[in-house]
């Protein structure tokens, strides 16, 4: 791998851009290997660079049914953030943001990380009680968390209708200053080239049709659509086919898949500061660098993998932006699309071990995924590597739900689910 | 925005309704019985399938009924849809998989 730095941009500069070479191969599935990540995002590819950079496992294959980011990790709104209420959804959330914070550096590729603040809406006196919970929660665990006045909010988003009058009034807001927002195709592409570098197969165009179990009930294998590949341990990072793929194995979930929305609008100047999202209506708004509002809306009501939501929903969000921001009521929308995502019953990912001997799971990130890929990549690998979860992942088993130790951020978030 | 056929109003626009999940998931007779595992999988698994699948509607602002339909959840077409109770449609059922 060639390394970007100063040196190498201005020497390209003087050639025209030709030296730069492909960020990563396009290699012929082998025959076996140590570790196979069934899932091409985000977090596959962040697993499969731990594994080969954390714990040396480099006979690694990522197998990607379509295109490399192509699923939600390139349909989000590209918020981070970590102030979640529960200990254990805290510990990892903040393991991810610790990490964002030197990512462009660790991949050597820039991931366009901004930590320009992540404000909460209260809009009525419930959220204003769930959101000061969540500050004096998220400081007792170490998470950055301030509660601002009305007034306060204003001065930090100034695009921000505070008036008493206003159809969803502000009470107060939730600040977190260490979120913000990354560039989410840099985030599979600069994973993927530093994982490509260290040895990783990075298989596209390659879909998991079979999970093959030996007598013993261990995993095999995997059947795919370009042979079969032995191997005696599969992560599936699947996200809204996680069901599908481990319905292949023989495993029940308990996931929902729902699609969610997001939206761009037509680029403009730098309007708007920060990051805001407003649970109560379900909406979700920033600027990108290229000047496009990205705005987030709901989830439909139904299980879809069609990849596509009711207007309906976009409509309910985009009237609910006009009424808290006014000055973007004639805002024209470019584009609107649809991800697939896998809920749980309590809104927290499950990341570990299954019933079938070999095969772990990377799943339930629901609504907010994207946040998490450098941390769920990490303990997913420590998982993988050693068969064990790591602590930070240890609380976020299959088996919680047996147990009964849900981790219930669905009630905490107070977001309209 | 889906259009449903509720079977006593006929179509309508789907704001008018609220989707159940998943149908036909008996409540066990005896819950107590159960050991930890069933009564989970009871509560939280669900076939969560690629294709047909029945569900639960609820006409909400409407006639406030619920009825069963099949919808292929790849392409969010109704097959079918049929009162609470009614056994599961052949058409539209295992061999439309």
């Amino acid at each position: 791998m060639r390394r970007f730095s100063f040196r190498t941009l201005i020497s390209e500069a003087f050639k025209g851009h030709k030296g730069w070479e492909r960020q990563w191969r396009a290699p012929e599935p082998k025959a076996s290997y140590e570790v196979v990540i069934v899932g091409g995002g985000g977090h596959g590819l962040a697993t499969a660079y731990y594994l080969a950079k954390e714990f040396g496992i480099r006979d690694v294959a990522v197998l990607e049914k379509g295109w490399i980011g192509g699923g939600n990790t390139g349909r989000n709104t590209t918020i981070i953030r970590s102030n979640y209420l529960y200990d254990e959804s805290a510990a990892l959330y903040d393991h991810a943001v610790k990490l964002w914070e030197g990512l462009s550096q660790d991949l050597n590729y820039n991931v366009m990380f901004s930590q320009r603040g992540v404000m909460m809406l209260a809009h009525n006196l419930h959220d204003v009680r769930s959101f000061r919970q969540h500050v004096y929660a998220n400081r007792l665990n170490g998470v950055d968390n301030e509660w601002l006045t009305p007034e306060q909010a204003k001065e930090f988003c100034p695009p921000l209708n505070i008036s008493r009058d206003a159809r969803y009034p502000v009470m107060g807001a939730a600040l977190q200053r260490r979120g913000g927002t990354a560039r989410h195709d840099a985030v599979a592409w600069g994973y993927a080239r530093a994982a490509d570098a260290m040895g990783v197969d990075i298989i596209q165009n390659c879909e998991v049709t079979g999970i093959r179990r030996g007598a013993d009930g261990a995993v095999e294998g995997v059947e795919t659509s370009r042979g079969f590949i032995a191997t005696k341990r599969v992560g599936v990072v699947a996200a809204g086919h996680t069901s599908v793929i481990m319905e292949r194995a023989g495993v029940r979930m308990p996931l929902e898949s729902f699609p969610l929305q997001a939206l761009v609008s037509e680029p403009v100047k730098p309007v708007f500061p920060c990051v805001v999202m407003s649970n109560a209506v379900h909406a979700y708004i920033s600027q990108s660098d290229k000047g496009e509002l990205v705005i987030g809306a709901g989830t439909d009501q139904y299980v879809s993998y069609s990849q596509q939501g009711g207007l309906h929903i976009a409509t309910h969000t985009l009237e609910a932006i006009c009424e808290i921001f006014p000055q973007f009521s004639r805002m024209r929308m470019l584009r609107n699309w649809g991800g697939i995502v896998d809920v749980t019953p309590d809104r927290s990912p499950i990341i570990g071990k299954t019933p079938v001997p070999g095969l772990y799971v990377n799943c339930g990130w629901g609504t907010g995924g994207f946040k998490a890929t450098p941390g769920s990549g990490h303990v997913f690998a420590h998982t993988l590597a050693k068969g064990e979860p790591h602590p930070v992942n240890a609380p976020f088993t299959l088996d919680r739900f047996r147990t009964g130790r849900l981790i219930d951020e669905a009630a905490a978030a107070a977001v309209a689910h | 925005m889906l259009l449903v056929t509720c079977p006593y109003c006929g179509p309508r626009p789907e704001i008018e309704f609220h989707c159940g999940g998943e149908a036909h998931i008996a409540r066990p007779a005896e819950p107590a019985g159960l050991d930890d595992q069933a009564w989970s999988e009871f509560l939280f698994v669900r076939t969560n399938r690629k294709g047909v699948q029945a569900e639960r509607w609820l006409h909400q602002h409407g006639c406030r009924r619920w009825f069963n339909a099949l919808r292929d959840t790849a392409s969010d077409r109704f097959l079918a849809t049929y009162e609470m109770g009614a056994p599961r449609p052949s058409a539209g059922g295992e061999e439309l998989r």
